[in-house]
């Protein structure tokens, strides 16, 4: 895979991945005296969908959250977009245009679905506070643009008949689904998704699947995905980094990965010393 | 031919008629759709540029006149001109089930040797795709919603717009030729063709003439007075001939405006935002409604529910006759009238029933209750009985004259006749023209002079001329004395308790009928709980005193309103058992559309119907059952056998006087 040219490659069923959206060079992240990720590297190609796997405690959702800026690494540099992104917080990341889910559900609960997708829009909205309480001209305007955008999202994903309910009355499968057309409302370069099947049911299962590769498929979103379902990951990704105890154990194709030594024993389980 | 011509007003398919309207209601909403959460609009000028652009990029694609033409999706204003362009160039629109599998649409695409195929999104073109190999006649499909279907092969797969986009482009080239072939178009021509999915056997292709659709429209229209200003909510299955009447026949007819969902979930919402002052319904869906109404009422605070109940009571007392415009009391009629402003106004808003001013309901038999309940809110709703054959029309219920037990009086245009078996038989405009491709099963159903056979058995009753359906005709029999016995329709009054899932009544060829009874688990158990009676399984609770006290009453109930109908009478029920195990398709009992297969109930429960019949008052039984898994199984049990009071027989006594 480090042989890649820097031009991107075809995947099997036929979809030209781009050049290197981002790149972690080198992460090394601790918390005092625990290493959570260790010198870990990769990359993330445009129009691609890339999933780090690894079993429990291994440093996944800690890596998403170097990706996603929430976490600043002591060593090694994140680069986006051909550029050395300077340690920043959260909300100028998701103006970067990253946008993210949570494992654990973060809606607003007492929202409505249409109001927590409108939320999504907010890094694209200019118009002030003073003006949007006023609610003339511009800002007028500026709602209608980006509701036309969210009502786009909520036909895709086929939540239209929650559309008025509030977040709180929600099962816990939709309440995934609206969490992943807030982050489509945000139109992000790179969306970052944290579990998005756990907890789910087989059907709810396949159902996300097909709206993450129609995302993917119809918007050319690049994703880059934790998963614990092996099934959903290696059916999904096109690329998989595999990460145990903090270290990078395997990188590549779900079939390079699968056949992985390192990755067997850290799955199947091999005495450590 | 030139007579009909006259009373269709010189519009003789429903093309022309799209000319009238785009010249006549010009600048009136045709379609709306929700979409992207907003209610998009069509005048009739915009549905006829939509229609003119793909009908020319049909042609374009080498529609030819005759061809077929699949339409598969749900309610879609641009499936709707599908069909309508479809019918421009010459072609016959076949609109399908969209829910029916792969194998059930290969069977009905190859029937009919489509060539063309427009299908609503990647779901439907994916079925297509699979069983295309085995089509030979098939040739192009055309897609709505380009959805997920980028990457597909384009060379025989075209994007609806982009149809119309090369129709547009090619209009001084093609027009000529769309003009020519429409100009061709008459009453004798086929309007549409509609799969019925008949219970047995393979459907069979229902060919109905622009003369079926447009007089049957016209008829219908004319006797509820619809005019352009009506408003419909277009959400039952395309491929149903319900729906082609009211959405195309009636719409195009009148120039109503048909109003499409945003999706099937969104329905109810749509419902309530629309507001239809014209709407259909299957019995099931009211009483879905109802259902809904009264739990939320159950957990309402007590001050409202004790407005709902007062109020409507009330509504139960005088609504019909309010709505009917009988003589009210002036005191009922104010008390009405608060009601209206406190309880019906906003439960009808709730409902989306604010404006309807003409309801319909039929497919089956809809529960007193039921039919009572949105009546008595003023809501006009009323029954119709009709089949594909007969292009929807048989029967209709007037203003003023609606009962649910009848189906109304014959549609305009429509003779009656009653068979010597009891069968009815019609013959109308709407009659339809054959069966596509099978002379013998159109010869079987309808004879030289145009009579259709129904298939299902009644009688008209003198005093008031409505029709009542008893009965399928095959299921109707003779009783020992001569007397008509008719099971289903005292099964379908027993039906209507909820304590009763099913209901089997036996008697052909004997001098009683009896019955056997299926508790309903879910009814019956939550009384139970009320009433602190402990069970441990069906077999428990349908043997307890008190549940079979409480059947009984039913079962008397019933027989006194059976025994108002001399006709009927014979069929009262003298003696009940509850079985003990719930009749189920696993045993073979009923179909999977849980409808009672009776022979085989008759011949595995022979020891039950003997102790009815010879006065037993209770029978050890042991039945074999089949688990889920396969394996079988035994159930013995003491079932006690009750006599239910039966109502004098007014016949009988007449033919003694």
């Amino acid at each position: 895979m480090n042989q890649m040219s820097t031009e991107g490659y075809t995947t099997a069923d036929g979809r030209q991945i781009g050049g290197v959206l981002m790149e972690m060079k080198n992460i090394t992240l601790r918390f005092g005296g625990v290493k959570a990720i260790t010198d870990i590297s990769f990359d993330i190609r445009e129009g691609e969908i890339r999933a780090i796997i690894g079993p429990n405690g291994a440093g996944k959702s800690s890596m998403l959250n170097v990706i996603s800026g929430f976490y600043v690494p002591q060593e090694g540099e994140v680069w986006f977009r051909g550029a050395k992104r300077p340690p920043m917080k959260p909300y100028q990341v998701a103006q970067q245009g990253i946008a993210r889910t949570f494992q654990n559900i973060a809606l607003f609960e007492g929202m409505s679905v249409l109001d927590n997708v409108m939320t999504g829009r907010l890094t694209h909205m200019k118009t002030g506070m003073v003006a949007q309480a006023i609610w003339k001209g511009a800002a007028e305007r500026e709602e209608v643009e980006n509701r036309e955008v969210v009502e786009k999202i909520i036909d895709f994903l086929e939540i239209q008949a929650i559309r008025k309910t509030p977040v709180a009355r929600l099962p816990y499968g939709l309440k995934k689904r609206v969490e992943l057309a807030r982050a489509l409302a945000a139109e992000p370069k790179l969306l970052l998704l944290d579990e998005p099947m756990a907890g789910m049911n087989v059907e709810e299962k396949e159902d996300m699947s097909r709206f993450i590769l129609d995302v993917n498929d119809e918007f050319g979103t690049t994703i880059a995905l934790i998963e614990h379902d092996m099934g959903v990951v290696m059916d999904l990704s096109d690329r998989v980094v595999v990460m145990d105890y903090g270290k990078k154990i395997g990188d590549g194709t779900p079939d390079e990965v699968r056949n992985n030594q390192a990755v067997i024993d850290a799955y199947l389980g091999v005495a450590h010393d | 031919m030139a007579q009909s011509s006259q009373a269709t007003g010189g519009h003789t398919s429903i093309p022309a008629l799209l000319q009238r309207n785009a010249q006549r209601f010009a600048d009136k909403p045709a379609y709306r759709e929700k979409e992207f959460g907003i209610w998009q609009t069509w005048t009739w000028k915009d549905v006829q540029r939509e229609v003119n652009n793909l009908a020319r990029g049909l042609i374009n694609l080498g529609v030819n006149e005759g061809d077929f033409i699949a339409i598969i999706g749900s309610n879609r204003p641009q499936l709707y001109w599908s069909m309508v362009a479809a019918q421009s160039v010459g072609a016959v629109p076949v609109p399908l089930y969209q829910d029916s599998a792969a194998e059930e649409m290969a069977y009905v695409l190859d029937h009919c040797g489509a060539r063309f195929v427009i299908a609503e999104d990647q779901e439907q073109v994916d079925k297509v795709i699979e069983i295309q190999d085995r089509l030979h006649q098939f040739e192009h499909m055309i897609y709505l919603d380009p959805r997920g279907l980028r990457k597909y092969d384009h060379s025989h797969l075209h994007d609806f717009r982009h149809v119309q986009e090369q129709g547009h482009a090619a209009r001084d080239e093609l027009t000529p030729e769309l003009e020519r072939r429409r100009a061709k178009l008459d009453l004798t021509s086929t309007c549409v063709m509609l799969y019925t999915s008949g219970t047995t056997g393979k459907p069979k292709g229902v060919v109905l003439s622009n003369r079926n659709i447009i007089e049957s429209a016209q008829n219908s229209s004319e006797f509820d007075n619809l005019g352009p200003g009506e408003e419909i909510l277009a959400y039952l299955p395309m491929a149903w001939v319900g729906d082609f009447i009211f959405s195309v026949g009636q719409a195009y007819w009148t120039g109503f405006c048909v109003n499409c969902p945003e999706s099937a979930e969104t329905m109810m919402t749509d419902l309530r935002e629309i507001g239809p002052t014209y709407y259909f319904a299957p019995p099931r869906v009211f009483e879905t409604q109802l259902t809904s109404v009264m739990i939320r009422m159950e957990d309402a605070s007590r001050m409202k529910k004790w407005l709902f109940d007062t109020f409507m009571a009330h509504a139960r007392k005088v609504g019909p006759s309010i709505l009917d415009g009988k003589p009210v009391g002036f005191m009922d009629r104010l008390k009405y009238a608060l009601g209206n402003i406190l309880v019906y106004g906003p439960l009808k808003n709730t409902l989306g029933f604010s404006r309807v001013r003409i309801g319909y309901t039929a497919g089956e038999a809809i529960g007193p209750e039921i039919f009572d309940f949105y009546r008595s809110l003023g809501i006009n709703l009323k029954q119709l009985y009709g089949q594909t054959e007969a292009t929807v029309f048989i029967t209709m219920q007037p203003d003023g004259e609606v009962r649910s037990d009848t189906v109304g009086v014959p549609a305009p245009g429509v003779e009656l006749k009653i068979g010597d078996n009891g069968e009815v038989y019609y013959r109308s405009p709407g009659v339809f023209e054959c069966y596509y491709k099978n002379p013998e099963s159109t010869a079987d159903t309808k004879d030289a002079e145009g009579w259709v056979a129904t298939g299902d058995a009644g009688f008209i009753e003198e005093s008031s001329g409505h029709l009542r359906i008893i009965d399928r005709a095959k299921d109707v029999g003779k009783m020992a004395d001569g007397r008509l016995f008719a099971p289903k329709y005292v099964e379908n009054k027993l039906k209507f308790y909820p304590n009763i899932l099913e209901a089997v009544v036996f008697g052909n060829g004997r001098d009683r009928c009896m019955a056997f009874i299926n508790i309903d688990l879910s009814a019956v158990g939550n009384w139970a709980e009320r009433n602190n009676i402990g069970y441990s399984s069906y077999q428990e609770l349908a043997g307890h005193p008190k549940v079979l006290d409480q059947i009984q009453s039913h079962v008397e109930e019933v027989n006194r309103s059976v025994a108002e109908d001399p006709i009927l009478s014979g069929c009262q029920i003298h003696r009940f058992l509850i079985l003990h195990k719930e009749l189920d398709a696993d045993d073979g009992e009923m179909t999977r559309t849980r409808k009672v297969r009776r022979r085989i109930v008759e011949d595995k429960y022979s020891d039950l119907i003997t102790a009815l019949y010879d006065g037993s008052e209770r029978i050890s039984t042991r039945t074999e059952v089949t688990y889920e898994d396969g394996r079988k199984g035994y159930i013995s049990a003491t079932l006690e056998i009750r006599d239910a009071a039966v109502q004098p027989d007014t016949t009988q006594k007449m033919a003694a006087e």
